[in-house]
């Protein structure tokens, strides 16, 4: 079957996720954790910009649904993976990143349809809180280890996988936005009255929308999981949401190619700023100020111009 | 005759303390180009948005095509058959000519979710002929040459009729028209009016239109329901309208003494 763009793109960017993978064996650890952890960011920044950028719904509760996502996934492979032998519980690593991420996204669902009807501010802060539920519910939940943390999570977690699930996640988002249907998502974010009018089920958009981004955001959280090896509640507060944010305006919202440069950008910026210690985060803040000041429409506005579809 | 497309019966709303339509009782018939006319703030938008389930009527009922339309999202109506523009114009900015009328094209072509992420066979000729329909209805209408321009760039009257356009692509049976000739000169206004009998008569549907402009309603519509302070004063024939006692008193105020009506 002769593969069209989209989907080539997609091969191509899973066979070079694989292809480093086998070569991360030789690669400094140091190196190999914020690789993973660039990786991470691109699927969660991407699936961040259906919601805040394709579909306008400014959404605060990212990190909510990679906490959901994460501790389930890590839950699996710890209970249900230790009746297996080691090879097994390996072989079964896609299936628990599959289930954190179908659980966050039917946790998007519960939260999505009565919170989807308020807009702008209102919705921000309704995701906010939903995200703080989220992290008190791990924190006070014993067999999730409570507040001291979920620890001796299997290191699962390889080059290959988050850059194979990042390309999976930026050509769901690419493709589903590039169709007549995904037209939907933006003329729901450009005006909801005239959406409605021209038979576009708003609600329905922004809960596919809504949903489509937990998803991601879990299987981020279970790559995560298996890439520490430790989660801790705090590790998911409304700092990680905004982080997420914070890449989704500066790439440019709904701007896919600008935000994966953000995320990859605010992944590696503090860890180049290390030498700076105290003073690090103050120069991250500052950067992202001017930054902000000069860039104000994306940081890498690369003229995306709206083709119909390839 | 059979039963009229579009019937209000008795329609109110209420808005706090406010009736903005107050018992409109009136219909559109199949392929009818009906007039609504009144005073500023007399009600007519209100009345779109009742047509179109923004807002739900307080009392009254209407119906489509004999079902009532109480309680369903405008998205369903648009499904239905009801499509409209706006007083001010609400294009989809983001998005290229081209696919502000492909996304109104979308609600009858059956595609979603999981065939845009396969991206097969069947999904990519969907796509291609709803692009071939979409530009055809751009080429009726000469827009076709800025397809790829943002919309909102556009110049006024053409963004005017692209939202005609985009009201078109969902294949409606009744069209509601909310001052369409607004801001525009007279020459474009006589261009309107040959472009809305032409609408009516080539996609066989029926029209109701809200416009200040007398010229261009008494010259098209063939029905005229008046509106003051939420209440229909009058409906009739644009002549019947023209020398109706209450509506000469709604736009130019009561006379000292009784006049002759005038001739126009």
């Amino acid at each position: 079957m002769p593969l069209s763009g989209a989907k080539r793109w997609l091969i191509v960017g899973i066979a070079l996720a694989v292809l480093a993978s086998l070569g991360s064996g030789y690669m400094n650890r140091y190196y190999l954790g914020i690789a993973n952890d660039v990786g991470i960011a691109i699927i969660l920044a991407t699936s961040l910009n259906l919601i805040n950028g394709h579909t306008g719904q400014f959404s605060l509760g990212h990190a909510g649904f990679m906490a959901v996502g994460g501790y389930f996934a890590a839950w699996l492979s710890l209970k249900i993976g230790a009746s297996f032998s080691p090879q097994t519980a390996k072989a079964m690593f896609p299936l628990s990143l599959l289930a954190g991420g179908l659980f966050a996204a039917l946790i998007g669902l519960l939260v999505g349809v009565p919170s989807l009807r308020l807009k702008g501010d209102y919705l921000a802060i309704v995701t906010l809180g939903f995200g703080e539920i989220i992290r008190v519910v791990a924190q006070n939940t014993e067999a999730v280890g409570a507040a001291s943390g979920l620890k001796g999570i299997p290191q699962y977690t390889t080059l290959g996988w988050t850059f194979g699930l990042a390309a999976v996640t930026v050509y769901c988002v690419t493709s589903i936005v590039n169709s007549t249907y995904g037209r939907g998502f933006l003329a729901v974010h450009d005006d909801e009255i005239a959406a409605e009018s021209s038979g576009i089920s708003t609600t329905r958009y922004k809960v596919v929308a809504f949903v489509t981004g937990a998803f991601f955001a879990g299987v981020a959280g279970g790559l995560y999981a298996h890439h520490k090896q430790f989660l801790s509640p705090t590790g998911f507060d409304w700092i990680k949401s905004i982080e997420i944010v914070v890449m989704v305006i500066l790439g440019g919202m709904g701007r896919t190619v600008g935000v994966i440069a953000a995320a990859i950008l605010l992944t590696l910026l503090p860890e180049f700023l290390r030498e700076f210690s105290e003073y690090r985060m103050i120069i991250y803040a500052l950067m992202i100020i001017f930054l902000m000041l000069l860039r104000p429409g994306g940081l890498f506005v690369f003229k995306t111009k709206r083709r119909p579809t390839a | 005759m059979s039963a009229p497309l579009l019937e209000l019966d008795k329609v109110t709303i209420r808005f706090g303390g406010l009736t903005a339509v107050s018992e409109l009782t009136t219909s559109v018939g199949e392929g009818e180009l009906v007039g609504l006319i009144g005073p500023n703030g007399a009600g007519k938008t209100t009345a779109f948005n009742l047509i179109t389930g923004v807002y739900r009527p307080t009392s009254g009922s209407i119906q489509f095509a004999g079902k009532s339309t109480f309680g369903i999202k405008p998205s369903k109506l648009a499904s239905v058959g009801i499509a409209r523009t706006f007083q001010n114009i609400r294009l989809f900015g983001s998005l290229s000519v081209l696919d502000n009328i492909r996304v109104a094209k979308q609600l009858h072509s059956g595609e979603g979710y999981l065939s845009a992420l396969w991206r097969g066979k069947g999904f990519k000729q969907n796509e291609s002929t709803i692009e071939k329909e979409s530009l055809e209805l751009l080429k009726i209408f000469n827009l076709a040459k800025f397809r790829d321009e943002m919309a909102t760039s556009l110049p006024y009257g053409d963004q005017r009729r692209l939202e005609i356009v985009r009201a078109l692509a969902t294949k409606p049976k009744l069209l509601l028209l909310d001052e369409p000739a607004a801001g525009m000169n007279p020459s474009e206004k006589d261009d309107l009016m040959h472009l809305i009998r032409s609408i009516k008569e080539r996609f066989n549907l029926a029209v109701l239109l809200v416009e200040h402009d007398m010229k261009v309603v008494m010259g098209i519509c063939q029905k005229i329901a008046v509106l003051e302070y939420g209440r229909k004063i009058a409906e009739g024939t644009p002549k019947e309208i023209q020398c109706h006692p209450k509506v000469i008193e709604a736009y130019l105020g009561a006379a000292a003494t009784p006049i002759e009506p005038a001739h126009a």
